[in-house]
C-alpha cells in the first residue's frame, strides 16, 4: 500500500489530537555534555541559553565522569565499536561477561544478564519466567515498561493500591491458588520519588510463597547505605528474586540494562528473553564505562553521600520556601502545582530563570496531580541549589502559590 | 438492577480509589477520569465475570464499556442469562 492521501490524514489527525490535548512533546536540544550546567537550545532555533539542569536522571553526576571518558575510550579501543551480532552467535565479549558478574557482586545477587536497555529486560522477563497458570501481582504505580512487558506474558495479572500492604495480601490470598505468584514492585517510584517498602513486601511474599521483582532503575548507585539499591535500604539484599535495573540513569547514563537474581531465573532468561535473543547487547564502549562507573562506586560512598546531602538541603529549601512536596527521601523531588496548565507555565518561568525543571500532567501523573519534578545530583553544587531555589522562589511569588494550602491551589487554579 | 449496581460501585471505590475522601457515583468516569487505568480494567472484568458468572470477550471490555458504573451494568446485563 503507498502512502496515500487518506493514509497522511489518518496521522495528520493523530498528531493534531495530542497537540490539541496539550500533550505534544517536544524535544530540547542541549549543546554541550550531560551535567549540572547545560546549554539548552528552545525552542528550536533559538540561541542556546546557559541553564542549570533540574530534570535528569544523572543522579551521582557520572554521565559526563572523567574517569569513566577515559575507560570508555579504552573500550572502545580495545573492544571496537560494535558487535554485529546477538550474544549467543558471535556477540559476547569478555567484557559482557565481567560486567555481569560485577553488577551481581554490586547488587549482591546469583547472576545477572545484560539487556540493551531497562525496557528490554522488563520487556522480556516476565513472558521468559511466567506461563498462563501463574500471576504477577503489581504495584498500580509500576513504571510503563513494566505494564508493556506484563501485557506480552501470558499469566494471569492483577495490581495492588500503591504501596498499599494490605491490598496486596488481599491479592496474594486471592491468587493462592497460583502455581508461581510473582509481586512487582518499583523500588523507587520515578514520578513521586517515594520507595517501595521491601521488607514488608518480602515478608508477605514468604508467607504466601511469592517471588519479588523490584525495578530498581531510579536507585542502583545512590540509595542504601552504600548505594546497592532500594534492597539495601530496607534490609532484604539477597532475599529479591529478580532485580531490573538501568545504566540509563545514576550508573553512567548511557544506555542498556540487566536482570539480576536467583541464577536459575537468569538463566532462563538467557535461554528465553526475547530481547536478549534477538538484539544486540550493549556496546563495548558502554561496558567499559559502565565497569568504570562500579567501580568508583564501590571504591567510596562519597558520590552518594553528596547527593543525600543536597537532596535534604533541596527539600529544605523548598519546604521552607512554602511549596508543597510529595514526601520522601529520594533525589526524586516533585513540586506539587495540582493545575496541569500551572505546571506548564511554572516550567516556562523557571526555564527563563535559567531552571531547566519539566512538569507533568495527567495522563503521566494522576488527574488533579500536576507537578514540576525536580530531580538532585551529586553533580550539583549548593550554589546551583541555592540559585535554583531563588528562581522557584520568585516564580512562586508570581503565582502566589507559596504557604499555600493544596486545597487554596486548586481554588485558585482547578485542579 | 439497583443492587448490581452498589455491588459493583463498592467493588470500585475499594478497588481502586487511593484516597479515602474520594467520592463517585454511578455515572462518575472511571477511565476516562483515571480512576481505573486501562490495565487495571483487567481485575474489573474478572471480578464481574467470577461474581455474575459470565464471560465478557475481550472485543466487548473496551474502556468506554467500563467507564462508568451505569455503563458496566448495561455491559454485564448483555451477558447474564
Amino acid at each position: 500500500m503507498s502512502y496515500t492521501a487518506t493514509v497522511k490524514h489518518i496521522y495528520e489527525d493523530q498528531i493534531k489530537s495530542i497537540r490539541d490535548a496539550g500533550l505534544f512533546k517536544q524535544e530540547r536540544f542541549i549543546h554541550s555534555q550531560q551535567a549540572a550546567d547545560i546549554e539548552v537550545e528552545f525552542p528550536p532555533g533559538a540561541p542556546s541559553k546557559k541553564v542549570i539542569n533540574m530534570c535528569a536522571n544523572n543522579y551521582l553526576g557520572m554521565s559526563s565522569h572523567p574517569e569513566v571518558l577515559d575507560a570508555a575510550m579504552d573500550g572502545l579501543k580495545c573492544r571496537g565499536y560494535g558487535m554485529s551480532s546477538v550474544r549467543f552467535i558471535c556477540g559476547t565479549q569478555d567484557i559482557h561477561k565481567i560486567l555481569e558478574d560485577q553488577i551481581t557482586d554490586f547488587l549482591g545477587t546469583e547472576a545477572t544478564i545484560l539487556f540493551p536497555s531497562c525496557m528490554d529486560a522488563n520487556a522480556g522477563v516476565f513472558e521468559a519466567l511466567l506461563s498462563k497458570d501463574d500471576v504477577m501481582i503489581a504495584d498500580r504505580l509500576v513504571h510503563a515498561s513494566i505494564i508493556d512487558g506484563m501485557r506480552l506474558c501470558a499469566a494471569e495479572n492483577d495490581s495492588f493500591k500503591h504501596g498499599n500492604m494490605e491490598h496486596l495480601e488481599e491479592k496474594l490470598r486471592l491468587h493462592a491458588d497460583k502455581r508461581l505468584k510473582m509481586v512487582i514492585t518499583d523500588g523507587v517510584f520515578s514520578m513521586d520519588g517515594d520507595t517501595a517498602r521491601l521488607d514488608q513486601i518480602v515478608a508477605l511474599c514468604e508467607k504466601y510463597g511469592a517471588m519479588v521483582f523490584v525495578d530498581d532503575s531510579h536507585a542502583s548507585g545512590f540509595i542504601g547505605k552504600t548505594g546497592r539499591g532500594t534492597h539495601e535500604k530496607y534490609g532484604v539484599v539477597g532475599k529479591i528474586d529478580v532485580i531490573t535495573t538501568t545504566f540509563g540513569k545514576a550508573l553512567g547514563g548511557a544506555s542498556g540494562g540487566c536482570v539480576s537474581g536467583r541464577k536459575e531465573l537468569v538463566e532462563i532468561c538467557r535461554q528465553r528473553a526475547r530481547p536478549y535473543l534477538f538484539s544486540n547487547t550493549i556496546a563495548p564502549v558502554v561496558v567499559a564505562g559502565v565497569m568504570r562507573v562500579l567501580e568508583i562506586l564501590s571504591q567510596s560512598t562519597e558520590r552518594r553521600d553528596k547527593l543525600e546531602r543536597n537532596t535534604e538541603y533541596w527539600r529544605r529549601g523548598l519546604t521552607n520556601a512554602g511549596f508543597i512536596l510529595k514526601d520522601g527521601d529520594t533525589p526524586i523531588v516533585p513540586v506539587m502545582l495540582f493545575n496541569a496548565k500551572l505546571s506548564q507555565d511554572v516550567s516556562r518561568d523557571l526555564f527563563s530563570e535559567g531552571i531547566y525543571a519539566v512538569g507533568f500532567f495527567f495522563p503521566v501523573v494522576p488527574q488533579g496531580q500536576a507537578r514540576i519534578r525536580t530531580q538532585i545530583s551529586a553533580g550539583h553544587e549548593i550554589q546551583h541549589l541555592d540559585q535554583a531555589l531563588e528562581a522557584f522562589i520568585k516564580v512562586g511569588k508570581k503565582y502566589e502559590i507559596l504557604g499555600k494550602t493544596k486545597q487554596e491551589i486548586i481554588d485558585r487554579y482547578g485542579a | 438492577m439497583d443492587e448490581m449496581k452498589d455491588v459493583i460501585l463498592k467493588y470500585v471505590k475499594n478497588e481502586y480509589l487511593e484516597d479515602e475522601d474520594q467520592e463517585i457515583g454511578y455515572d462518575t468516569p472511571l477511565i476516562s477520569g483515571g480512576i481505573v487505568d486501562s490495565f487495571s480494567m483487567v481485575s474489573l472484568k474478572r471480578f464481574l465475570e467470577n461474581k455474575y458468572k459470565i464471560s465478557i470477550p475481550d472485543d466487548k471490555a473496551t474502556p468506554e464499556a467500563f467507564d462508568s458504573v451505569t455503563r458496566i451494568v448495561v455491559l454485564v446485563n448483555q451477558f447474564v442469562k
